[in-house]
């Protein structure tokens, strides 16, 4: 049983394949659709066909008639339970009440106005169709700069200018760089609302027990805790009778990280019809009513010396809201104002955003929220900034870079970024993509006729997100360790991972740690009634804080394991590693695992020792952490149609230590893709009465395996001082660094006929007109 | 994306099926365009007849010249049977560009082209083989050409209760030179503009030239005037630009949110030329 073998493999930045694939591969994972229950109902949701129209009636005899209905509920019915919340604050912010159903008029297509309870789900989905309602539609806008226009139909008839908010942030000098500058450049750059599209759509389970006077709501979630106390709080219980879980969450991507109305809603109908209810999302109304992303309209100007020193940036953000404020909509745009330096040396900085009401999906995080906008801008600015100046981009951000001994770096716009090195990964990136040879190939493609561009980006972005005060609700994250009588080992994360690899990537941390071996822990999250309050997984904060949490509890079960080994080898110095404990005079030994079976037998226990080896840490970060990068990408437009080609993809990251160069890698080429998405292909698109025209995958392009390039990827490792462990967070930085690149190849292909900015995305008709019109 | 409550009916003879079809219910294939209607509430039919085990409608056969194909033969037979690759190689080529793996594998050629779909991929290839189409209905058989069969969107020659039982195409010649060239809409990977080609030559001169198009417009089209401004020419790549600039002549290209009109038209001359030109590359 015990081991007596000392454990000396250190996992830590080794290749282990990650624990949770099997189950996911072989469909053996539980996922919210997977739930059954005896008694169990089916709740579909009638949803508003239009972007905005006033309810003037609505009769639901009809549906009640069908055979196997249980129950329906209208807006009326739920008048009470509160509103679907708004997490983030922002002086002056205009908050609309956000009922879980529409009360007397709907604000986006996709608009939950009735739900349907049914013995089966098929039953249900009929009986919405026999749901009359009186409706009057009335004039949409979709568009955000349409919607501030004068005379632009309102979308809450309160707000008639359709603002949702006014941000300001300056610092510095910004008036003078610019008079002074020698030279200004400016830009109108765009970042499409795009949608998110998880593989697994939303989906929630409620099950009321009347007897116990609780409620478990399973919904696939990134923040299981917080959604528990703000459903809660919307449903009147109290928080300890309401427990959720997170089961198999297949995938986020930001689009989770939120309270939905359906969350509570599901709840209302389990405790108002006594039975248990399964709501499923599905595709339509996945890209009709869960968040989308992004929906930036950016105006930039930079200013710089003839050097090519930049010196000031100013920035106008428009930012579409949506029709309502989801959990952190308003918190999402100043996210690109906290990152627009980039990892530039700056000092000027004025940034307002306008937050904007359209009669469309409310916008939320997705997949970087904030920083790929601000990334993107950045870097496209400083390429346009370097084709105005006739220099290298490669040359003119060496030149401005934060440097690495300048680290900690105030940034003008209130960060302190940890740790940099930018050229590391800008070096070894053009090194790798051969940049002066393909500079050469570019020549002779260019006197053949050929379209070829080389791009790049070198981002820089927030992770680890983020220290309490900079966060809604919290920035800390938990973990409990248990070390169980056998000695194996149970992980409670506070952070709920939903396809990021934490519970390898923790085993493998904990495996150093307490010397046992990687298939001896497991590590359990996402169910409130066994895990302690956490916070959830977004940000890229999941290892980096929740990580550095466990790392901080196993220390506390080590000093226990030391005081227990001493007291079974009757030693004053021990040394515990390999999962052993050593006593440094006699150098006789005992195992982890003995430990853990005396700790629990306590026979005998060691002076002001309790039995057991559990340990809690709640760990509050200093600070974010930044990670950064290069990307360096090649491509080649087919000038007959437009086709872009992308021809070599090379992505250096810089994301802290390495647990785990498989997993940095799986993110990386996950976040390209979703990066590529939106640079080539992707478009949430309305139409001017708010119809979403790109409502299927038959119309939305996500890539697909076959039209992905080689992603030629690898790392440099600078560690952060924020937590032990030396990592920073992955998860978004692929993404980040994508777009910026792919355009910058682009546009650097089409810059012999005077392109000089193309907006995302880069579709082939966009380019062809490009190729036949010239300069945009 | 949950159908509407339906009957459902799986017939064991033709007969049956064609007297369930005459009334009034929909015929079910592969289900590759029906269930996605179905599931998105575009189609509601009240019963629908499953074509599954109806006998006689799988077979390939070669038979005086003729390749003819069963309506239930699935994309994926057509793409992969060796007696279809070497006595239609368009056809098989517009099968194996059709879709994915898992679609090829359940839809079904008669569907397909039952169904119409302007931007389909097998009209295409049927207009440019001059395709006979074999329907049955409740009052017995007939067999239409391919240019009569694509009406428009989504219409096609079959009247009320009947059904595609085959689809007739000549086997190739020796020394025909195929092409099927598609731009995918990357979405749905359906054709924004997809042109078959056949040619052969004769003399150093193109001999015969057949091209079908699909995508652009309402309905697929053989654009007969390529076709003669490419005959007698020697092929060369300005033969071959010259009578491709035709393609769109007198055609109201298709708009949406994936090409406009113009681009439609000038993809179809870029894609009707490369179609021609890969065609004559192995033609001999």
């Amino acid at each position: 049983m015990a081991s007596t073998v000392t454990k000396t493999e250190v996992l830590f930045g080794k290749k282990m394949k990650r624990k949770e694939d099997p189950r996911l591969i072989t469909g053996t994972a539980t996922y919210v659709d997977d739930i059954q229950m005896p008694g169990m109902h089916h709740a579909v949701i009638l949803r508003s066909p239009y972007a905005a129209a006033r309810i003037k009636g609505i009769d639901a005899r009809g549906a009640l008639e069908l055979p196997g209905v249980a129950a329906v509920f209208t807006g009326a019915d739920v008048k009470d339970v509160g509103p679907v919340p708004c997490g983030a604050s922002l002086p002056g912010l205009r908050v609309p009440h956000h009922h879980v159903l529409a009360q007397d008029r709907t604000y986006f297509v996709g608009h939950p106005v009735a739900v349907v309870v049914a013995t089966d789900r098929y039953i249900a989905r009929d009986a919405v169709d026999r749901i009359e309602v009186d409706w009057e539609p009335l004039e949409a806008v979709a568009e955000p700069e349409k919607a501030l226009e004068a005379g632009a139909p309102a979308v809450h008839p309160q707000w008639p200018d359709n603002k949702a908010f006014d941000y300001h942030q300056e610092h510095g000098e910004v008036d003078k760089v610019f008079a002074e500058a020698d030279v200004v450049v400016k830009q109108r750059i765009t970042s499409q609302r795009l949608i998110p599209c998880a593989m697994e759509t939303r989906g929630v389970v409620a099950e009321w027990k009347s007897g116990e006077k609780s409620l478990t709501i399973y919904t696939s979630t990134q923040i299981p805790h917080l959604m528990r106390s703000l459903v809660a709080g919307m449903l009147g219980i109290p928080e300890n009778r309401l427990r959720a879980v997170a089961p198999e969450v297949g995938g986020g991507f930001g689009s989770k990280l939120n309270v939905y109305a359906e969350e509570a809603l599901m709840g209302f109908v389990a405790m108002k019809t006594g039975k248990p209810v399964k709501w499923i999302e599905s595709r339509r109304e996945n890209m009709l009513a869960t968040t989308h992303g992004r929906g930036h309209v950016d105006y930039y100007e930079i200013a710089a010396k003839k050097d090519g020193t930049i010196v000031g940036i100013k920035l106008k953000l428009i930012q579409d809201v949506g029709s309502y404020h989801q959990l952190l909509t308003p918190a999402i745009p100043t996210l690109s104002v906290l990152m627009m330096p980039g990892v530039y040396r700056c000092q000027n900085i004025r940034a307002d955003i306008v937050g904007v009401f359209t009669n469309c999906v409310p916008t939320d995080a997705y997949r970087g929220a904030g920083r790929p906008e601000a990334m993107h801008g950045i870097e496209r600015m400083v390429d346009i900034l370097a084709a105005e100046m006739k220099m290298d981009p490669a040359e003119l951000r060496l030149k401005n870079f934060i440097q690495p001994e300048e680290f900690p770096y105030a940034t003008a716009t209130g960060l302190t970024y940890d740790s940099g090195d930018y050229a590391k990964p800008l070096k070894k990136a053009l090194g790798i993509a051969g940049y002066a040879a393909l500079r050469e190939e570019q020549r002779a493609a260019r006197s053949a006729g050929r379209l070829m561009g080389i791009g790049l980006s070198t981002y820089g972005e927030i992770c680890a997100i983020g220290p309490s005060p900079a966060t809604p609700a919290g920035g800390w994250e938990s973990a409990t360790v248990r070390i169980e009588p056998s000695g194996k080992v149970t992980v409670h994360t506070g952070c709920s991972p939903h396809g990021q690899g934490e519970e390898t990537t923790f085993a493998q941390i904990a495996a150093d740690e307490l010397g046992v071996d990687f298939d001896d822990i497991i590590v359990l999250h996402g169910d409130t009634a066994i895990v302690q309050y956490g916070i959830g997984t977004f940000g890229s904060r999941g290892t980096a804080i929740g990580g550095t949490a466990m790392y901080f509890a196993i220390q506390e079960l080590k000093a226990k394991i030391k005081r227990f080994g001493a007291m079974m080898l009757d030693c004053d110095d021990v040394t515990f590693s390999g999962g052993r404990c050593v006593c440094d005079k006699t150098g006789k030994s005992v195992s982890i695992q003995e430990i853990a079976a005396a700790s629990y037998r306590a026979m005998k226990l060691p002076p002001k020792t309790e039995p057991g080896l559990v340990a809690t840490y709640f760990w509050e970060p200093p600070n974010f952490t930044f990670p950064f990068g290069a990307h360096v990408v090649v491509t080649e437009v087919d000038k007959e149609t437009g086709d872009i080609e992308v021809k070599r993809y090379v992505a250096v990251d810089d994301c802290g230590k390495i647990i785990n160069p498989l997993v940095v890698a799986g993110q990386i080429h996950g976040g390209v893709a979703q990066g590529l998405g939106q640079a080539l292909y992707e478009e949430a698109v309305y139409d001017d009465s708010g119809q979403l025209m790109t409502g299927e995958f038959m119309d939305y392009c996500v890539p697909k395996s076959t039209m992905m390039p080689w992603i030629e990827d690898s790392n440099t490792e600078t560690a952060t001082p924020v937590n032990p462990l030396g990592v920073k967070g992955v998860g978004e930085a692929g993404t980040i660094g994508c777009s910026p690149a792919v355009v910058n190849s682009v546009v650097d292909a089409l810059s012999p006929l005077g392109v000089r900015h193309i907006d995302m995305p880069m579709n082939r008709e966009k380019i062809w007109k490009l190729v036949q019109g010239g300069a945009a | 994306m949950i159908a509407q409550n339906f009957e459902y009916e799986t017939p064991s003879t033709l007969e049956e099926a064609l007297e369930l079809l005459a009334d009034g219910a929909k015929a079910l294939a592969g289900g590759m365009s029906l269930i996605p209607l179905m599931k998105l509430r575009l189609a509601v039919p009240e019963r629908v007849v499953d074509l599954r085990r109806v006998p006689g409608l799988n077979s390939i056969r070669v038979a005086e010249g003729q390749l003819h194909i069963g309506a239930m033969v699935t994309h994926y037979e057509l793409e992969s049977t060796p007696l279809v690759r070497r006595s239609s190689p368009l056809l098989a080529a517009a099968a194996a560009s059709i879709g994915d793996v898992q679609v090829r594998n359940l839809g079904t050629l008669g569907g397909s082209i039952a169904h119409a779909d302007p931007a389909a991929d097998y009209p295409a290839a049927l207009q440019a083989l001059e395709a006979v189409i074999r329907i049955a209905g409740k009052g017995g058989e007939r067999a239409v050409s391919a240019a009569e069969f694509f009406v428009d969107t989504f219409t096609t020659a079959l009247e009320p209760g009947e059904l595609v039982v085959e689809v007739s195409v000549p086997v190739e010649a020796a020394g025909t030179g195929v092409r099927y060239e598609k731009c995918e809409q990357l979405a749905s990977g359906f054709a924004l503009v997809g042109v078959a080609a056949r040619v052969a030559k004769k003399g150093g001169k193109v001999s015969m030239a057949r091209v079908g198009v699909t995508g652009l417009a309402g309905s697929s089209y053989r654009a007969k005037n390529v076709e003669a401004l490419l005959e007698g020419t020697t092929g060369s790549a300005q033969d071959v630009t010259r009578a491709a600039a035709a393609v769109a002549e007198g055609k109201e290209a298709n708009s949406d949110i994936h090409a406009s009109a113009d681009y439609r038209a000038h993809l179809a001359r870029v894609y009707t030329a490369r179609a021609l030109r890969a065609a004559l590359g192995t033609a001999g």
